[in-house]
């Protein structure tokens, strides 16, 4: 039995249409992560998921429970960890895991193996106010107390936005650990370097699917030639560089330019591009310090790729 | 049962550890009976007076010495000349002027009609006519005496005499509507405030996805309102009696039983309230817009519901607090027992039932 199954689900607020028919399996025991910008679904897809929203149209079913149905089982046997810091913040961090063990009829010491790790880490500060955690800790007592039930299905939605390079480590750690627990874990987030992370990814945009496949096949099925470019103006480069006419796409990547070069350019095509004559045109653009080589496609270039 | 009573315990976290929420509930009620007790009162005390007096004889020394010696009025002066009367009004000095007509004691004697005008500032009529009927029924009270005293033959005086309230004292009137007050404003204000927070910090999404059954969520979040509700009550009650100095003239426990079932109804609507809105200030807004004011305003607390426009009377049926405040003024001055109280109790109760439902139905057991 798959542990998620969403078919042709649709949802509309008003006149934005959030979901236009979605479909995706998450099998049992993998972290699926639900990749996309802002706005692109996920929240809504959540919801659905969590029985919070109903669809318009479609079908969707958690660990065989069909979402509108059979809410009341689902909302047994889930964990479900909203996008905002959703605990209560003048209580203490051990009131919190208390409140959610009791709401789940279970005590903390009796699932304390599942959350031990992770809730260790805060332990010390467990007569501390919610609300006076640092942001990584906030995540940390959320995650406990969604788990404190030994939930089938995990649902994360962005649970590291905000949160600092360190802690996001810990916290996909902390995930894989889940995993191996038998946990299926459904994971949305905004971050594209958190994808390859994930046994499988659907990248989403404006309430479809481009792609869902493995990290790894997402990215070999990437066919451009890619480029990264770097030189001594980086907002004039960016500029340039969309002018040149060998030149497909073009995005900045952090500290440099990733390019994409148009297929007819190629020389295996016919074309006369090169990465000299490339650097040649740019410096007598005035660029210094000019520097381009050819890079493998991560999956924000294959996001770009395809949601172009 | 566990999941509920942590759930609870957990709603007295709240209220216990926020320091404003505990003042708004427990010194509020105590400050507004105090408030509304003493300081605004219909009562007028120490207002000041002047004579006119070109008589000066026995009968108008007489009531002038009378006069002085009431709590609620102060002699200012005599006025020598008519054309004082204006001036001294418009100075602001006085609220009441007392004109003797000539020959006072004579007329009074031999004729058996002596003039007396009293004149006011009629710019606040509600002060100026309590402050007229004060002097009246201190004048009033002197001819008796005259008439004790054998030197009058034949006097009738009209005689005004005030029921259960016999002092004209507003603190009968503002109790049992400062109750109801009070009560609206902790159940149904705080009820849909607490509630609405829950919505707005995105802790009731996390609560809607587990086992808890929305009715537990909803009784576990008004219990602690009720509970502080009835302290309140005890409190307002005592302090009613004990430095207002109110009697509870009917039974204590008609009067319990009857705030239990108002308590029901705005804890009612208070929820009903919180199905409404998302945000705690839309909550707040609502409570003192839609509940509050109409209970200051139309319940007969203020302003008697007899004089106002038929319209206004056909809404003021529909608050709880009017019909409260009838009831309590029954059982708790005029101290009549349940049978006098049916239809009020009757009202109460099928407002609480209905809202209860209605409240119940919308309550949302997803985030729309």
């Amino acid at each position: 039995m798959k542990a998620v199954i969403v078919q042709e689900l649709e949802r509309s607020y008003d006149k934005v249409e959030a979901l236009k028919g979605i479909s995706f399996e998450v099998d049992q025991g993998e972290i699926f992560g639900i990749i996309g910008p802002d706005g692109a679904g996920k929240t809504t897809l959540f919801r659905i998921l969590t029985t919070l929203l109903l669809a318009d149209s479609g079908f969707a079913s958690v660990d065989g429970n069909e979402v509108v149905k059979d809410y009341k089982s689902i909302r047994k046997k889930i964990g479900y960890m909203p996008g905002r810091f959703s605990l209560y913040q003048d209580l203490t961090v051990e009131e919190n895991l208390k409140i959610f063990a009791s709401i789940f009829k279970t005590t903390i010491e009796e699932n304390y193996h599942l959350i031990k790790d992770i809730y260790q880490q805060i332990e010390p500060f467990k007569k501390r106010k919610a609300g006076a955690l640092s942001g990584g800790m906030k995540q940390k007592l959320a995650l406990s107390c969604a788990l404190i039930h030994k939930p089938v299905v995990l649902f994360l939605d962005e649970p590291t936005t905000g949160v600092d390079p360190v802690s996001r480590k810990e916290f996909w750690d902390m995930l894989d650990k889940l995993k191996h627990q038998g946990i299926t874990i459904l994971v949305s987030t905004p971050y594209m370097d958190e994808a390859s992370l994930c046994n499988r990814i659907g990248l989403i945009q404006d309430g479809n699917f481009l792609k869902i496949d493995t990290p790894e096949n997402i990215i070999n099925q990437y066919e451009n030639v890619l480029l990264a470019a770097q030189s001594n103006q980086m907002s004039k480069l960016l500029k340039d560089l969309r002018t040149e006419e060998d030149i497909n796409t073009c995005f900045a990547f952090g500290d440099s330019h990733h390019i994409t070069i148009k297929k007819e350019s190629l020389a295996e095509n016919g074309g006369n591009f090169s990465i000299d004559k490339l650097t040649m045109d740019l410096s007598n653009k005035g660029h210094k310090d000019i520097h381009i080589e050819p890079i493998k496609a991560g999956i924000e270039d294959c996001f770009m790729e395809l949601a172009k | 049962m566990r999941q509920f009573l942590i759930f609870t315990q957990k709603e007295f976290f709240h209220i216990f550890r926020d320091r404003w929420t505990m003042m708004m509930l427990l010194a509020l009620p105590i400050a507004m009976i105090i408030l509304f007790g003493f300081g605004i009162t219909t009562e007028i005390k120490n207002t000041r007076f002047a004579i006119y007096d070109p008589s000066r004889d026995v009968a108008t020394q007489g009531i002038v010495n009378t006069m002085e010696k009431n709590e609620y009025f102060t002699l200012e002066g005599y006025v020598e000349n008519p054309d004082q009367i204006e001036t001294i009004f418009k100075e602001g000095k006085i609220g009441l002027l007392v004109v003797f007509s000539e020959g006072f004691y004579e007329n009074l004697v031999h004729t058996g009609d002596a003039q007396v005008q009293l004149i006011a500032d009629g710019t606040d009529p509600n002060t100026a006519s309590t402050i007229t009927n004060y002097a009246t029924n201190i004048i009033a009270g002197y001819q008796l005496e005259l008439l004790k005293i054998g030197e009058i033959p034949f006097q009738i005086t009209p005689e005004v005499k005030l029921l259960y309230n016999p002092t004209m004292k507003s603190a009968y009137n503002i109790v049992p509507g400062v109750i109801g007050m009070v009560l609206m404003l902790i159940c149904a204000m705080m009820t849909s405030v607490s509630m609405a927070k829950e919505k707005e910090l995105g802790t009731m999404e996390v609560i809607l996805v587990s086992p808890m059954p929305p009715i537990l969520i909803v009784i576990s979040k008004v219990i602690p309102y009720f509970v502080i509700s009835i302290v309140n009550l005890m409190n307002v009650l005592a302090l009613a009696v004990f430095v207002l100095e109110v009697p509870i003239v009917g039974n204590f426990f008609l009067l319990v039983f009857v705030s239990l079932l108002f308590i029901f109804v705005a804890l009612a609507l208070g929820l009903l309230i919180s199905t409404m809105v998302e945000t705690q200030l839309v909550a707040l807004l609502l409570s003192v817009v839609g509940l509050l004011m109409p209970v200051i305003m139309l319940s007969g607390l203020m302003f008697p519901i007899e004089n106002m426009p038929i319209i206004l009377q056909y809404v003021a049926q529909l608050i709880p607090a009017k019909w409260y405040i009838t009831a309590m003024r029954d059982v708790m001055i005029k101290g009549l027992g349940f049978t006098s109280i049916i239809k009020e109790v009757a009202v109460l109760s099928i407002m609480a039932l209905v809202l209860i439902t209605i409240s119940l139905k919308k309550f949302k057991i997803r985030l729309e």
